[in-house]
């Protein structure tokens, strides 16, 4: 019955009409007090097996497929999941439905603001567009951001082809014209775009805060709207994803440190174990946060242009600070420490590479096919450094 | 970017004026700013600068840039090569 309730009720609505979720909102009299108030009835658009999401604002009516307006302030919900994201968590599946959405009030002439379905760049996105009426084309990303996925080539050109087709955009709007964001251009063929389609892609602003000034400046963008940046809190928010992989890879390694450490003149010492087992595991966690942490941080004011060599020197002088601090050492210890310090440091910061937007493949390779030798034998050496240290 | 520079003499981009139409876009698309128009030719400008991620040649209606694009990523190199050797590894960056 409520469904039959439920059609009838959008049956109601012209296309072009744009139904305010909010008015359709009634609260339900409740004289029984058990529990608290009740949720407000269900409304039209809530279908069964779907959800309906909490970004969505109003609703547009269409002849094929009603459009989601979406809201442009984000809430908890929105800011718990970016926290979440960038810790680390449900990061390989925060996603949005790709397809066609609007903001404000769009009509025919409002301009098409392609962009991924990653969660996290829909909120950025839809965040700046306050007070805007736009269109806002999603493409299927797999949950991926525009440069990632470009990269990947999930934002591409046949896949922002097909979505114009599936959501008759040309239908909706009078012009002929996509902005698509600038770091999608390398996913995107703007030329083959415009013979598979008729629409013409005008790259915008690299960043979505400049979204507002570039459709106020009549689409043009400033030299500065077209350029990456890499300021330390474009780097800072990367650090929990970095530290995540990292321990991820490496938490069976510590047992292991502390059986290694305990071989001693006596075959095995719990004493040695744990004491030694301490100062090695010290050694290789402060390489991981040197490489993945302190290095990214610091990563202008390092010398040296290669990673590989960045991480170098911060586990160099980091590993020389350490060993003074970790007095029982040896001489031989103390080497060892430093080497696998700075290998691990080395090693991860060169991986930093994939999280940076300036480093080239080709200058990636060449500085790797030198730093991979050498990393794997200051481990070796300071592995076997640590094994003789109790027999010398 | 001016501030973070990268190893020099390596980026693999080239521009054969000949077919260069003027257009423009690989202008517009670099996040570098490496190209500019000489003569309503392309032009590199700032090699050093290139990260070879290939939004110029994949908007370039003429092929005339060349070069060999990829993700500039050590861990993705190293996938690669775990995986020619049929070692099973998990996802990269």
């Amino acid at each position: 019955m409520a469904e039959v309730a439920a059609s009838e009720d959008n049956k109601e609505f012209a296309p072009g009409t744009i139904i305010e979720l909010a008015d359709l909102d009634e609260p339900v009299d409740d004289e029984v007090c058990c529990g608290g108030a009740p949720a407000p009835k269900s409304n039209p658009f809530e279908k069964p097996g779907y959800k309906l999401q909490p970004y969505v604002r109003a609703i547009i009516k269409d002849k094929h497929v009603d459009v989601a307006l979406v809201k442009t302030e984000l809430d908890r919900s929105d800011h718990w999941g970016a926290l979440s994201t960038r810790l680390g968590f449900n990061r390989n599946d925060y996603k949005v439905a790709p397809g066609l959405y609007g903001v404000g009030k769009p009509d025919a002439d409002s301009e098409v603001l392609v962009t991924a379905n990653y969660k996290l760049t829909f909120d950025i996105v839809r965040k700046e567009l306050g007070g805007l009426n736009c269109w806002l084309l999603v493409l299927d990303t797999c949950g991926i951001n525009v440069w990632c996925a470009a990269g990947k080539g999930t934002f591409a050109t046949s896949e922002l082809v097909e979505r114009l087709q599936t959501t008759r955009l040309a239908e909706k709007v009078n012009h002929r014209r996509l902005i698509v964001p600038q770091l999608g251009a390398v996913g995107v063929a703007s030329h083959t775009v415009r013979l598979q389609s008729g629409f013409r892609v005008i790259y915008g602003p690299v960043r979505a805060t400049d979204i507002r000034a570039f459709l106020q400046n009549n689409l043009q963008v400033t030299e500065k709207m077209r350029s990456v940046s890499f300021t330390l809190r474009e780097r800072f928010i990367l650090i929990p994803v970095e530290i995540n992989n990292f321990s991820r890879k490496i938490w069976w390694i510590f047992p292991v440190l502390f059986l290694l450490s305990g071989i001693s003149t006596s075959i095995f010492s719990l004493e040695a174990a744990w004491q030694r087992g301490f100062a090695i595991s010290i050694a290789v966690l402060s390489g991981g946060l040197l490489g993945t942490v302190v290095a990214p941080l610091l990563l202008p004011w390092i010398p040296g242009r290669s990673f590989s060599l960045k991480g170098t020197i911060t586990g160099i002088i980091f590993g020389v600070i350490g060993v003074q601090i970790l007095t029982m050492l040896s001489i031989l210890e103390m080497f060892s420490v430093i080497l696998i310090t700075t290998a691990i440091s080395s090693y991860l910061c060169m991986n930093f590479t994939g999280s940076t937007p300036y480093t080239s493949p080709s200058g990636v390779e060449k500085e790797m096919k030198l730093a991979i030798p050498l990393q794997a034998i200051a481990v070796l050496i300071g592995a076997v450094l640590w094994l003789i240290s109790p027999f010398v | 970017m001016k501030s973070f520079r990268y190893i020099e003499g390596v980026a693999s981009i080239t521009v054969d004026r000949q077919k260069c139409v003027g257009c423009a876009m690989c202008v517009n698309v670099c996040p570098h700013q490496v190209i500019q128009l000489h003569d309503k030719k392309a032009n590199v400008v700032d090699r050093d600068g290139c990260m070879e991620c290939g939004a110029c040649a994949t908007n370039c209606p003429v092929e005339a840039i060349s070069l060999t694009p990829g993700v500039g990523c050590a861990s993705l190199i190293i996938n690669r090569c775990l995986k020619k050797r049929n070692i099973n590894t998990t996802g990269c960056c």
